[in-house]
């Protein structure tokens, strides 16, 4: 599996992200990280020319639904419907729905543990 | 027995003693408050003569209604202000621009030109109260709004002090709100460190922090460390500039965190305060006592705040207000407990300045100097941290210096492994966590509904546009341009750029129109990413 992990929007928290990649890494995913400050139009170039399975979103500013949506909207205009989203970060539990009507794969809110992460990336996924 | 580490990496001993000092020179080393080099702190009196600031981090929305809670602490004892401002500002993007879509007024307020700032300090007398910007790319152009406020309220400027952060260093470490690359943007620092020192004397026009890399996963040890590196970085710079170091070191101040084990915190407040002495007197050849003394906010540390059972974060914030009192803080500000879930409602704030007030007032921590100097435990706790500093200030040097290990990624790749290293520990409970991974409840990770989450409103980002577009037209346009002209050409040359911004702060030119005068000059830095 190959996985884009970006940072969208204006948030420079990169912690969480960077703390992520060297987990999937680690459990043998190909993973790619994108740096701080990317559209979601640059996101979803990067998505389709490095033809990811899975693109996460790291959010900690709450913009995420809208960044989400972008996201989401682009990769469907380049009919890369099928690379699955995942978003990571502080989203409140009302917002839950939000994300996943969205289309949004996966959300590992605030206190996910880290082995739960790997293990959805293993799992329901791959 | 258990093996017990510090988070800087070395082991705890179950028992110290007189041997554990042997062949140390207390009074060279430790010696007494208020003298060098000043490990027991930079005041002989401390908090009996003056009690720590508190100044919690606020900012939210649209200026009208930061003022509106600046005013609500103030009148619960907040004794001065810490300003958020939101990622467009702190971005040099205005409140219009695309990329600030959906993140107007969001994690703090918007500021897009003077008469936004104005509209933030309505009615707060600069001159009496003290305000740190939390604010570092776009720290000329903000902190020359500011002091266009106070001048235009009458302050006299030796009575203006203002703490605009300006540590851009590790803007490209952590939190990453840099905008240009570093070399013009360490000019940038510079030029406000020069003219704040010429024009309003008490304002601290850098503020040095450990606190965002710690933040970011490094260790205590990295965070002095790092800390300490940066502020030589710009100590030496200002003299390269000719500057005589003791024109601006009394004005260096420092934010640093304390979230941890609270005698290794303690240690670390100790041994960075001998550092920085000895490297201001011997290094840099500083005569004045106040260029030696490492002033400094402690506190924050909302990366120690969890989901799990929120009011267990208040609890938190009384031992990093107890841990910072006891390191002889000059400043103080809590996270608060909604830190996980939300931009602060009004009631945690006040817990968290109730908290301060607590450990003030009631807890004793304040009643004399230093309380824990000459603890076998803390004494020999500070040399080990002075050693274990020492050795992280040589691997930067390794890595080239400590500008040199920013620009090219090598800093943050270590703290990014060190936070990877912490996430390790704490998954396999080496790093304790109450109620994330022992002492867990039933159902404690899902999230607490009820903590009140921020309503984000939306129509503060129409409110924002519609008065920029308003002071646009309002404007003399003319001006305005011929202002940014001016900023663009001196950005091609060598000299200070505040006075030209300072012309095009009031021409109420834009924030956004203020940073692309200087990217097109200076251009856009591109991040490291060794991965």
């Amino acid at each position: 599996m190959k996985v884009l992990i970006a940072k969208p929007g204006l948030d420079g928290h990169d912690r969480g992200a960077k703390v992520v990649v060297q987990a999937l890494r680690d459990a043998g995913l190909e993973v790619v990280y994108t740096g701080l400050k990317r559209t979601p139009e640059e996101i979803v170039a990067e998505a389709v020319e490095e033809d990811v399975d899975v693109v996460g979103l790291s959010i900690l500013s709450g913009a995420h639904v809208p960044l989400a949506r972008r996201v989401l909207d682009g990769l469907r205009a380049q009919g890369a419907d099928d690379v699955r989203v995942v978003v990571g970060g502080i989203v409140p539990p009302r917002d839950l729905d939000a994300l996943r009507a969205l289309g949004v794969s996966r959300v590992f809110p605030m206190g996910t543990p880290l082995a739960e992460i790997v293990k959805a990336f293993q799992g329901d996924l791959a | 027995m258990k093996d017990l580490r510090t988070h800087a990496g070395f082991p705890i001993k179950p028992v110290y003693g007189p041997d554990d000092l042997a062949g140390r020179d207390v009074e060279r080393d430790v010696g007494r408050p208020g003298e060098y080099p000043f490990t027991r702190g930079i005041h002989a009196h401390m908090y009996r003569e003056r009690l720590w600031t508190m100044r919690q981090y606020i900012g939210f929305g649209t200026p009208a209604e930061t003022n509106a809670r600046f005013k609500y602490l103030m009148a619960h004892g907040q004794d001065a202000l810490n300003v958020a401002f939101d990622l467009p500002t702190q971005l040099g993007l205005d409140s219009d621009d695309p990329r600030a879509d959906g993140e107007v007024g969001r994690v703090g307020m918007a500021i897009d030109t003077l008469a936004d700032m104005e509209e933030a300090f309505a009615g707060i007398p600069l001159d009496r109260v003290s305000v740190s910007l939390t604010i570092n790319g776009m720290a000329a152009p903000i902190t020359a709004m500011y002091f266009a406020v106070a001048d235009a309220q009458g302050a006299a400027r030796e009575r203006v002090v203002t703490t605009p952060q300006n540590d851009i260093l590790k803007e490209f470490v952590a939190r990453g709100t840099w905008i240009y690359p570093v070399r013009p943007s360490l000019r940038l620092v510079g030029d406000l460190i020069e003219y704040a020192a010429r024009h309003y004397p008490r304002s601290n026009p850098v503020s040095v922090c450990g606190y965002h890399i710690r933040e970011a996963g490094c260790t205590t040890a990295q965070e002095m460390a790092y800390g300490l590196a940066i502020a030589a970085a710009y100590i030496e710079m200002m003299v390269r500039r000719g500057m005589d170091v003791d024109a601006f070191a009394p004005r260096v101040s420092f934010n640093f965190t304390a979230w941890g084990k609270i005698f290794e915190e303690v240690a670390k407040f100790r041994a960075g305060r001998r550092l920085y002495a000895r490297m201001l007197r011997e290094r840099f050849g500083a005569r004045d006592a106040k260029s030696w003394m490492f002033r400094t906010l402690i506190g924050g540390g909302g990366s120690a705040f969890v989901v799990q059972e929120p009011e267990n974060n208040i609890v938190r914030g009384a031992y990093i207000a107890l841990a910072a009192a006891l390191s002889g803080a000059q400043t103080m500000a809590l996270p608060t407990y909604d830190e996980a879930y939300t931009i602060p409602s009004a009631k945690a704030q006040l817990i968290a300045l109730r908290t301060m007030q607590i450990c003030a007032e009631e807890s004793g921590a304040a009643d004399t100097v230093d309380p824990l100097a000459g603890s076998y435990y803390v004494e020999a706790l500070t040399n080990a941290m002075e050693d274990k500093i020492t050795e992280e200030l040589a691997a930067v040097e390794r890595m080239g210096g400590i500008v040199d290990a920013i620009a090219s990624g090598a800093l943050q790749a270590e703290v990014a492994r060190q936070a990877y290293r912490f996430e390790q520990a704490l998954a396999a409970g080496e790093v304790p966590k109450v109620g994330v991974n022992c002492h867990v409840a039933e159902g404690a990770a899902e999230a607490d509904p009820e903590v009140a989450l921020y309503a984000f409103d939306p129509a503060v980002a129409e409110t924002q546009v519609a008065k920029l577009a308003r002071v646009r037209r309002e404007r003399d346009d003319r001006t305005a341009r011929a202002a940014l002209r001016r900023l663009s050409d001196e950005a091609r040359g060598t000299e200070n750029l505040m006075p030209a911004i300072v012309e095009a702060v009031k021409a109420y030119a834009t924030l956004g129109e203020i940073n692309r005068a200087m990217k097109d000059v200076f251009g856009e830095h591109k991040e490291p990413i060794q991965w």
